[in-house]
């Protein structure tokens, strides 16, 4: 039925998940040019691993309490890539019902991280997909935790990618692990606040919801991997629950032994 | 009610429709439109009120929501295809407790009436809501129509719209002789209908919740017509989504209609100030209230494939709706006003002395042209 996707409207400057691309626009121009070309002073390896056309699901660790590596990776694939692309960051549910985080998040791009959602994009649409299987557990672990890339959830998202034919293609981000450490957490203020989590850093919350924004100018290297094709793993390889969980597993590996071999590599945290 | 889309190509067989809800807007507009098809032979509208709209050959009789009247005229008329367009899904026309018994028991009652041994009943088109998705914080970005909601209803109108088609989809696998069609539609806007929304979008400045921003889609009413009529003269048993292409951020419409958004509303306890809000002359249903917050999209593609063409975008309904706003002032009181006389209609349809006007629009007699040219 992707025939009878609505035809895009030229007039329109917001696509139909809300993604507006003048304000999009300004933060690109401003914010994440800054924070990727000066701060963080992003390299990046491998983007002509990333499709070209069609769907693709890109699957990436997960680090740091307002987590910058989403941002990192779209601009990686907009500014380095061949045919750059946008990409479709899949966010909690939790976002959509809190103010402010609701109206703004789909506008940059974000996307609650529903299935339905992932399957419509991936399939449908042919578009870029990024998600962190790691979740929560990724952006809540502790400073002393940095690069043990956490449990991959249920492989929810490999069982994504086989529905809708697509590829799977890892990335490895270093430098955002150190670049918002979190401290502690506060249970208590989470409650209070009605936040995810309430994490304590070395600029929140003493410096207001600003703070959140205080990210210490860690060198970032990004390295997309080879993709793995879906489409070669057999009839409704998706409802085969023990390759989904292998094919979850060796996309871990993959992850956490490129980390180990980027970190190993790196003389200085700032510095590169 | 099967998955895929079967659209049974069938030779225009000659149809006798009966209409439910024949006074409500929709009611009367499709008997408005299905009086020009050639195929459809008698229209019969049932309604506990009068007609609004001027009728040429649609037959109406008054009756109350019981399934023993409904069942006589069913079968004294022979009717073959029975389009249900009664459904409340703005709890601002009525009370609850009337909304409560057109939705669910009058629908039973109808439903009730198309049963039984021996019915003439071959089609049942039902016109549902996309209230039966709901809006909630974890919903995906367009519903299909094999989802279901993803929170258990709350409010009113939704429990019905709910039961409703519940009871509708009960008889569909029940009754293995009636072809069921069911159209959940969006949220209508264009220029005719009053709903909430079209009155949140009337106000000068729009408010909206602070802090959100939701993702809205809906459908021209034209749209509504020609989906119930295509339901009408195609075989295409299944639930299908009628929803226009696009959705539509609520700051998107309200900049299309030229207005300015006021993020005034609070984001938690909105229903406490629904009293302050009604003295100001805004009334936000709760029906409404997930909308504003969470918006809610549909995925239309089941019913495109059945080969129904939607005429209106989102964006084309938002700008009709901008055009009858700015008309608005100078039309006021200027649309004419009809009123239904049984006596005057009967007289048309039944009396030898009323001829009428021949089908190729000519006017019979020699009136014409009175000066011979």
């Amino acid at each position: 039925m992707r025939e009878l996707l609505p035809a895009i409207e030229p007039d329109r400057r917001i696509d139909d998940w809300g993604r507006s691309e003048r304000v999009e626009g300004v933060f690109d121009a401003t914010l994440v040019e800054f924070f990727y070309r000066y701060w963080f002073r992003c390299e990046v390896e491998g983007v002509e691993n990333v499709p070209a056309d069609g769907g693709a699901l890109l699957v990436s660790n997960h680090a740091g309490a307002l987590p910058p590596d989403a941002a990192m990776i779209g601009k990686a694939i907009r500014d380095e890539h061949s045919h750059p692309r946008p990409l479709y960051m899949t966010v909690e549910h939790f976002f959509k019902g809190y103010p402010g985080f609701s109206a703004l998040l789909p506008k940059i791009g974000c996307v609650p991280a529903h299935p339905a959602n992932v399957h419509r994009l991936l399939y449908d649409e042919g578009q870029l997909v990024l998600v962190f299987p790691e979740g929560r557990k990724g952006t809540e672990k502790l400073v002393k935790d940095r690069y043990r890339v956490q449990r991959f959830g249920r492989g929810g998202f490999v069982e994504a990618a086989m529905r809708a034919e697509a590829k799977l293609v890892p990335v490895c981000v270093v430098g955002a692990e150190e670049s918002a450490p979190i401290v502690a957490r506060s249970r208590l203020l989470e409650r209070v606040t009605g936040l995810l989590y309430f994490p304590i850093t070395p600029t929140f919350p003493w410096l207001g919801p600003a703070g959140m924004l205080g990210y210490l100018p860690a060198k970032f290297r990004i390295r997309f991997l080879e993709p793995i094709d879906t489409t070669r793993m057999g009839d409704e390889p998706a409802e085969d629950k023990a390759l989904v969980q292998s094919v979850a597993q060796e996309v871990r590996a993959r992850i956490q032994e490129n980390l180990h071999e980027m970190v190993s590599r790196r003389k200085s945290v700032w510095l590169g | 009610m099967s998955d895929g889309v079967e659209v049974v190509a069938e030779r225009p067989q000659r149809r006798r429709v009966l209409i439910t809800g024949l006074s409500s807007y929709w009611g009367g507009r499709l008997a408005e439109a299905l009086e020009s098809f050639a195929e459809v032979e008698a229209i019969v509208g049932v309604d506990t009120r009068d007609p609004t709209r001027e009728l040429e050959r649609t037959e109406f009789v008054k009756v109350s929501n019981q399934h023993g009247l409904i069942q006589r005229i069913v079968r004294a008329a022979r009717i073959d295809t029975v389009i249900d367009a009664r459904l409340v899904v703005d709890s601002i026309t009525t009370s609850r407790q009337r909304a409560h018994e057109n939705n669910v028991i009058g629908t039973m009652n109808v439903l009730a009436a198309c049963a039984g041994e021996g019915s003439p009943v071959r089609r049942f088109v039902f016109k549902s809501s996309a209230h039966v998705y709901g809006a909630a914080q974890n919903d995906p970005a367009f519903f299909t129509e094999a989802m279901t909601r993803s929170q258990p209803p709350v409010t009113p109108i939704e429990r019905d719209v709910v039961e409703a088609e519940a009871s509708v989809v009960d008889f569909a696998g029940k009754q293995k002789r009636v072809d069921v069609t069911v159209l959940r539609c969006a949220n209508v806007l264009g220029p005719d209908v009053r709903t909430s929304f079209a009155k949140l979008l009337s106000l000068p400045l729009v408010p909206m919740i602070a802090g959100f921003d939701p993702r809205l889609q809906f459908v021209h009413e034209d749209d509504i017509v020609h989906a119930l009529e295509h339901a009408t003269v195609n075989r295409i048993p299944g639930v299908f989504n009628v929803a226009a292409d696009g959705v539509l951020a609520l700051s998107e419409i309200v900049g299309l209609l030229g207005k300015r958004p006021l993020p005034v509303l609070p984001p938690w306890g909105a229903g406490l100030l629904s009293a302050p809000l009604r003295a100001l002359r805004v009334q936000i249903p709760p029906e409404m209230r997930g909308m504003l917050r969470f918006g809610r999209g549909i995925d239309n593609r089941r019913y495109k494939a059945s080969g129904f063409e939607y005429g209106y975008t989102t964006r084309e309904a938002a700008l009709a709706f901008s055009e009858h706003l700015r008309l608005q002032p100078i039309l006021r009181g200027v649309e004419s006003s009809y009123t239904y006389e049984g006596e005057v209609e009967r007289f048309l349809r039944r009396s030898p002395l009323a001829r009428p006007p021949r089908p190729d629009g000519e006017e019979s007699g020699t009136a014409q042209e009175p000066f011979g040219i």
